[in-house]
């Protein structure tokens, strides 16, 4: 069973948050509108987060793509009170929208913040509301995927490494008796897909051979609030500041 | 010890038999702001979670406070009718019903404040269908229905008697509630054999709902203490926020005894000497409060540790100092100098700090929730949390119905339970005297040893 892990070379990254953008086409992310977004209501399963550190003259910025980092001892999962939130075998953590009851002990238990809530009816402005990702939504009986309405308000959502995705690629590949290919697998997730910088990867990291194992243990590896003991499987990679 | 019902005892009876216009006005007053509340509930229902003022990253706002609220209001009941029969403090006896009567009816409003607070309300039962006992929400829906339930059956056990006195004195009511109190009294004659079992079974309760009190506002505070929040995450929030709710409980009941003293006229039983004891009562609970805060607050600033450090800096220097110092000033400041003064420690200064301390400890929880959640982890900004009309009207709601309800209560039991009152004057006064010759040489101990 492989582990799946994201790297996110800093070095490389240039904070364009073409991934930001991507993630919200491929998950029919609902708008929240300028009203909303400005109470802190807009919902991001992606984000470029950081600013400027130090203090002048000694001024740098810092630029931080923050994915769910589906930590492999994540606190959300204890918290909740109907198990909504679990851990996958291969190491996803997901969020199951038709047990959640909306508590948001979980969103309140991660350090990361990547949680977010449903606080309105989702919607879409036109012509938005014609270009949903058809691959998202409620499986429908004829075998696919359909509707906008994937989560309805009142839930809580977070990103899933986008399983929608990884979930076709591998039953691809079993059809074609296969294994999936680096280039294949970094390429999974939207957000990695549109980096115009190249700078992420996605794959198994209980590999020793994959590329994201050996850039995981390579010295510019750390990852975020560490000392937590969360074991993210985001693992950012950065030379110096 | 069977009770024939003095005349003396008539006052007790009085709000049962016969209410005032202001009685109306009151309850016409609560109603409406029931009703805005009701409103309020009913837009968040139909529009999601939008209307209130939370936002990201602060994701619980007034409704969590009010929860841990209202728990902690309720028990003030336990407290002074459970803990207080155990170490036999007969000043307790005129308190014990309305006290019994608060916890009864503010519990529903600390749970029913988390299901306000739902995104799914329409799913609550999930919580009984895939419960998982990892999470300190199903530890809390345990012990709060666990409570409630034997809070219910304490109150109703030692209702008993005093109702089994309404069906044979009361003949001028309405055929309802006669049939209402023949069937609450279960039959009860009133003859010794049944005043010793009903205090067997008050006792074993008492030891019950004392164990329950500590636990259930220790696992209220174990839903922010599990997590790794800043602020949040100590061992001193369970004893801090189980002594918080006794303070205010206990601060609460000085008001609502006072209210049923003046509108019941019940002066020949709640008595001066009565507030004392329960001022020093609350007096010493605002100091264990501040050691606690004290404790808290010392470990935080010495450790000096970044991330509870920007949390300790909102509360005391930022956008939260006000309401923080505010609390210490209501809590601590305003309780000790107003009390711990006999020439102040009347009923009406006992009342002004009883207010103060309930609006402190409201104020309390306020600081204890929502500062930490402004200041996430990860370099994301401050949060701000305004609350809208709509979380002020349901509390308000919340408040007013809790009021309604304590209001409509002392319309159909006696406020003060009858049969306590009594059992001291026949029985408790011989024993305490017993007790007390018991203590000095020459004498052989006259109770079990």
């Amino acid at each position: 069973m492989p582990r799946w892990g994201m790297i996110i070379d800093l070095d490389k990254c240039t904070a364009c948050q073409a991934c930001t953008v991507a993630c919200l086409a491929e998950n029919n992310v609902p708008f929240a509108g300028p009203e909303e977004t400005s109470m802190g209501r807009a919902i991001l399963w992606h984000e470029v987060i950081g600013g400027i550190e130090g203090e002048y003259p000694d001024l740098w910025a810092t630029f931080i793509p923050r994915p769910c980092m589906h930590c492999d001892n994540p606190p959300c999962i204890k918290v909740c009170p109907v198990g909504a939130t679990y851990r996958r075998e291969d190491g996803l953590v997901m969020q199951d929208y038709d047990q959640c009851i909306g508590c948001r002990m979980c969103i309140v238990a991660c350090p990361y913040e990547v949680r977010y809530f449903n606080w309105r009816n989702p919607q879409w402005p036109e012509p938005m509301d014609q270009y949903l990702n058809p691959d998202q939504g409620p499986p429908q009986p004829t075998g696919g995927r359909g509707g906008p309405d994937v989560r309805p308000r009142g839930v809580v959502e977070k990103c899933t490494f986008c399983v929608h995705r990884l979930e076709k690629a591998e039953r691809k590949a079993q059809q074609e008796y296969r294994e999936m290919s680096e280039q294949e697998l970094t390429l999974l997730p939207a957000c990695n897909q549109t980096c115009p910088a190249s700078a992420r990867y996605f794959g198994d990291l209980d590999n020793p051979k994959s590329t994201v194992s050996r850039l995981a243990r390579g010295a510019r590896a750390f990852r975020l609030l560490e000392d937590l003991g969360t074991e993210p499987k985001v693992i950012y990679l950065k030379e110096g500041r | 010890m069977r009770y024939e019902g003095p005349r003396e005892d008539a006052a007790l009876f009085q709000p049962i038999v016969h209410t005032g216009w202001r009685f109306y006005v009151l309850l016409a007053a609560l109603v409406i702001v029931v009703i805005w509340g009701v409103s309020a509930y009913y837009r968040q229902l139909s529009l999601g979670l939008g209307v209130t003022g939370m936002n990201r990253p602060v994701f619980m706002g007034v409704y969590i406070v009010n929860f841990v609220f209202f728990i902690g209001l309720s028990h003030a009941g336990t407290l002074i009718s459970a803990i207080l029969r155990i170490v036999g403090a007969e000043w307790r006896r005129p308190f014990t019903r309305a006290a019994e009567a608060v916890t009864l009816f503010s519990l529903p409003f600390g749970a029913g404040s988390i299901i306000i607070d739902l995104g799914r309300p329409d799913r609550l039962l999930n919580v009984i269908q895939y419960g998982s006992f990892r999470s300190p929400i199903l530890w809390d829906v345990t012990a709060v229905s666990l409570y409630l339930l034997s809070s219910l059956f304490y109150f109703y056990f030692a209702l008993i008697p005093d109702v089994a006195m309404c069906r044979d004195r009361l003949q001028d009511v309405s055929t309802f509630r006669k049939r209402l109190y023949e069937l609450l009294a279960l039959g009860w004659t009133g003859s010794g054999q049944q005043y010793r079992r009903l205090n067997v079974v008050m006792n074993i309760m008492a030891l019950w709902l004392t164990m329950l009190v500590v636990t259930v506002h220790t696992v209220v505070s174990w839903i922010f203490g599990m997590t790794i929040v800043p602020g949040w995450h100590t061992a001193i929030i369970g004893p801090y926020f189980l002594v918080g709710a006794i303070f205010a409980g206990a601060a609460a009941l000085i008001i609502i005894a006072a209210i049923l003293r003046k509108a019941y006229h019940l002066e020949n039983y709640i008595k001066p000497v009565h507030f004392r004891a329960l001022s020093s009562f609350v007096l010493a609970l605002s100091l264990a409060w501040f050691y606690f805060t004290v404790a808290e607050f010392m470990t935080v600033y010495y450790g000096d540790e970044p991330a509870h450090m920007v949390v300790f800096n909102a509360k005391f220097w930022e956008e939260f100092a006000s309401a923080f110092w505010l609390t210490v000033v209501l809590c601590f400041v305003v309780p000790v100098v107003i009390l711990g003064n006999p020439f102040t420690r009347t009923i009406t200064g006992a009342v002004i700090a009883s207010v103060g301390i309930n609006v402190g400890m409201w104020l309390e929880r306020y600081t204890v929730v929502v500062p930490s959640l402004t200041r996430p982890r990860l370099p994301y900004g401050i949060g701000v949390y305004r609350p809208t009309w709509e979380e002020w009207a349901i509390t308000a709601g919340c408040f007013a119905l809790f009021a309604l309800l304590f209001a409509l209560f002392t319309k159909v039991v006696p406020v003060i339970a009858v049969w306590e009152v009594h059992e001291a004057k026949e029985l408790a006064i011989p024993e305490a005297v017993e007790r007390l010759k018991s203590y000095f040489p020459g004498t052989v101990s006259a109770t079990r040893e």
